[in-house]
């Protein structure tokens, strides 16, 4: 059974003191001890930014992609080796900009990982600049007449229907442990987005901005598995904000649909076949 | 040559010309000839000019040879296009009830439509009528040419199509239509296979274990993972459609880190998108391998056409410097080889290996002696094996090849960064690793170098001319060497079938002593030659070159040469 300091890297984060990342780093680490997952069973695949280090501060296998294409090289490696618990760490940049037909495809084909949108509605690591979830308006180094209206990521992924929709807060790390843990054991794609405040360079979403306006969707009230209220909930945003699981159903995975993954056979080991001289065969 | 007899069939897309052209092309490997077909056809599914050369001899054939003996044309185009390459003693197989008013020699009318109507009491097998009244000129025994159709159509399909063979057959007999000159009998070996480039490249690929495959469809190289997705399930693969280029270039990488051999395949444009994805596999050591399907560009350029314009590109693709090695097989047969090694390469020194074809290559179909899977030999490289202290990705060895550990197969964890990186693979800025690591990676080039196969001389010895070449251009060059050396000149042959990391001091004391040297590509500024004389800095004396879309033959340097075509 893992422990925390199972997950505890020696290396010291680089982030800025108190930067959203460090409760999403917590509530990670304590939903993997939960769910008693080792780290050498874990596979983090990161995207770049200052979400992309998130796995160097812990500890587990980590493939450290390109900008925008951490779900893509999640794929692979979850369909090299279906054991792992595949967890992308991603910012809202990597998501749902440079990456996000990645992320749209990943959701409709509903390959079984699982994505931590890290979205502080700002670029961080390059100081500042407008994201694609920057409210509407808001003024940065490179929308100084104010940002155009901002991407709805959970009506997205509920349009190309993705089995699983969350959204968490970074400050809330019991409510996003819970929303963590519900993720890795979801059979399929599922998606939480983070609300995370960027103390650096977005000074509108603030610790206290989103702390007076989140609330939890009561599961006894809300039930999670009806789309259209699903949809509804999505677009709420202002004075309150919904956190939590917004939508889940199961439906079959990419892998279900592909007879070789049925075999179960481990793809790393490479089995001659004799089968091949029968294809040169057909050739004859 | 007199051996020799070259077929072509042309028509409009969807006329049905590459199915007729390849029953021709299986037909006369059936009889034991070396076949080489070439396709030539335009960005459309319907209409337009296309048409499939067939030519077959009794020896190894590479290259097509614009000659036509027998030209079967589904269309008045077709006879307005290539008559004039028809050789005097030529045959124009054509239905007159389709194509009116023709006027000359060398015409045969074979009423199609009507003798398939009368058969079959339909239109839909005219083509095979023309094809079948092909073979019957040239004595190809009816029976055969019919277990072909019922082996490539299916018993049930392949009735109406034996149908309207036969009455080809029967046409021909009654009137006793005059035979053509060239004669068709079986001879030799029965027993080669028939299969194009991309065929080729992909049975290498199964052959070598590939358990991961994500591709963008692109001309010319799409059939390969069609077929590899046709062939998953048996093989346990995985072929992923993938949303685009971007995305199928990184998830091979993901692929090849899980430790899964992982490959893709695109032409130019789709290998612009991947090659972020190409340094990713670089910098973080991961082995892949990625199929180059040459087309004309820039940009869409000639989508259906032939270029070896990226051979500049696939050196020096993505930003940074990291090791890459590049093949660039030559035959169909050697699609084969490269791609099968190509695998090895990549897990040996942990790199992506770029394998480059062409449309001209992966397009062309050729007669292959069948392939020796005793040859084909699996090497995973230096695999992790302690379990002592923790497992370190990126370690520093003598040799800069770090042992690989799979993650999640054992308790090693596998780090790795598309950040500079320590031997644990976290990232870091430190410059004293900055500069190891660096090194540790090129320094796999000169390892690397002894598993590239160094460009071979044919001809000659003391040549008084050195024609070097690369890639598919291979049997236009060498059949043009014949050709001249036969009629007294001396002319050797240098040809590249793998470019990377370069064979220089091989090439240098090849090419030192040679008065004349010329560089025979088909691209517009001489790649290669580049390529030499950055390596070696021999400048060779002149390019013979062919850049309007279309494939090398062997007259294109025969005339550059000032010589002859006979």
């Amino acid at each position: 059974m893992s422990k925390i300091q199972d997950f505890t890297s020696i290396l010291p984060p680089a982030w800025c003191p108190g930067c959203g990342n460090f409760g999403i780093l917590n509530a990670l680490k304590k939903a993997l001890v939960e769910l008693k997952i080792e780290p050498h069973q874990t596979l983090f695949v990161s995207d770049i930014g200052q979400a992309g280090k998130l796995p160097h501060y812990t500890r587990g296998n980590v493939f450290n992609s390109l900008h925008g294409r951490a779900i893509p090289s999640a794929i692979g490696a979850k369909i090299g080796n279906r054991m792992l618990h595949v967890i992308v760490s991603i910012g809202d940049g990597g998501a749902y900009g440079e990456g996000l037909n990645h992320l749209v495809h990943a959701m409709r084909r509903n390959h079984d990982i699982t994505c931590l949108v890290h979205d502080n509605q700002v670029y961080g690591l390059t100081k500042g600049q407008a994201s694609p979830t920057t409210d509407i308006g808001g003024v940065t180094k490179t929308t100084p007449y104010g940002a155009p209206p901002p991407i709805n990521p959970l009506l997205l992924a509920l349009a190309v229907d993705a089995g699983f929709v969350a959204r968490g807060f970074s400050d809330d790390t019991t409510h996003l442990k819970d929303l963590i843990k519900a993720g890795v054991q979801y059979h399929g794609f599922s998606l939480i987005d983070i609300l995370q405040p960027c103390v650096s360079f977005n000074h509108k979403n603030t610790h206290e901005w989103y702390g007076q306006r989140v609330y939890h969707l009561d599961g006894s009230v809300y039930q999670p598995s009806d789309k259209n209220a699903a949809f509804i909930k999505a677009q709420e945003w202002g004075d309150k904000i919904p956190i939590g699981i917004l939508y889940r159903h199961e439906r079959p995975i990419y892998e279900e649909n592909l007879p070789v993954l049925d075999a179960d056979e481990d793809l790393t080991t490479i089995v001659r076949s004799g089968k091949i001289d029968e294809l040169i065969t057909e050739f004859v | 040559m007199t051996n020799t007899i070259n077929f072509m069939v042309g028509g409009e897309a969807g006329q049905g010309v590459q199915t007729i052209g390849y029953l021709l092309t299986k037909s006369l490997a059936r009889y034991g000839y070396q076949v080489f077909s070439d396709q030539d056809y335009e960005s459309r599914v319907r209409g337009g000019h296309n048409f499939f050369r067939v030519r077959a001899s009794q020896s190894p054939v590479n290259a097509i040879n614009e000659n036509i003996d027998i030209l079967i044309a589904f269309n008045l185009e077709t006879i307005a296009l290539h008559r004039h390459e028809v050789v005097t003693a030529g045959i124009i197989i054509y239905d007159s009830e389709l194509i009116q008013n023709l006027q000359g020699s060398n015409l045969l009318n074979i009423p199609a439509e009507r003798l398939v109507l009368e058969a079959t009491g339909g239109k839909q097998t005219a083509n095979t009528v023309l094809l079948a009244a092909a073979l019957a000129i040239c004595g190809y025994e009816f029976a055969s040419f019919a277990n072909l159709l019922e082996e490539f159509f299916g018993k049930e399909s392949a009735e109406k199509n034996i149908k309207a063979a036969d009455s080809a057959y029967k046409y021909v007999e009654a009137r006793s239509i005059k035979k053509s000159q060239y004669r068709l009998k079986p001879i030799g070996n029965t027993n080669r296979m028939i299969l194009n480039g991309n065929e080729a490249m992909a049975l290498g690929a199964i052959a070598a274990g590939c358990k991961f495959m994500a591709a963008y469809p692109m001309t010319p190289v799409t059939p390969i993972m069609e077929y590899m997705a046709a062939k998953s399930k048996e093989f346990n693969m995985v072929v992923v459609p993938a949303e685009d280029e971007i995305a199928a270039i990184n998830m091979v990488v993901g692929a090849g880190y899980a430790g899964i051999r992982a490959m893709t395949a695109t032409s130019g444009g789709g290998f612009c998108l991947m090659v972020e994805g190409l340094g990713l596999a670089g910098m973080t050591e991961t082995p892949i391998v990625v199929i180059e399907g040459q087309r004309p560009g820039p940009t869409i350029g000639l989508p259906t056409r032939q270029e070896q314009s990226d051979l500049q590109f696939v050196l020096h693709a993505s930003h940074g410097e990291f090791p890459r090695m590049v093949l660039a097989p030559s035959t169909v047969e050697e699609c084969f080889w490269s791609v099968e090694k190509a695998f090895n390469l990549a897990d040996k020194y942990q790199l992506p290996v770029i394998v480059m074809t062409d449309h001209h290559l992966a397009t062309s179909y050729n007669t292959v002696e069948r392939f020796d899977l005793t040859r084909t030999n699996i090497d995973r490289g230096s695999i992790n094996t302690s379990n002592m202290g923790e497992y370190q990705r990126h370690l520093f060895t003598e040799n800069g090849i770090s042992p690989r550990a799979f993650p999640g197969k054992s308790t090693a964890l596998v780090v790795t960064d598309s950040d500079e990186h320590d031997e644990n693979g976290h990232l870091t800025e430190d410059p004293a690793i900055r500069t190891r690591m660096t090194n540790k990676r090129l320094g796999k080039m000169a390892l690397a170098q002894e598993d590239i196969q160094s460009p071979k001389l044919y001809g000659p010895e003391q040549p008084d001319m050195i024609l070097v070449g690369w890639g598919s251009t291979f049997g236009a060059i060498r059949e043009a060497v014949d050709i001249l050396n036969n009629r007294g000149k001396k002319i050797a042959h240098l040809h590249f079938h793998e470019i990377w990391p370069f064979p220089k001091d091989t090439v240098k004391e090849i090419l030192a002593d040679c008065p004349e040297v010329f560089v025979v590509e088909s691209n517009a500024t001489g790649q290669l030659a580049q390529l030499i004389r950055q390596e070696t800095c021999i400048q060779v004396n002149s390019n013979i070159l062919r850049y309007d879309g279309r494939p090398m033959i062997p007259s294109d340097v025969i005339m550059a040469l000032h010589e002859e075509v006979k």
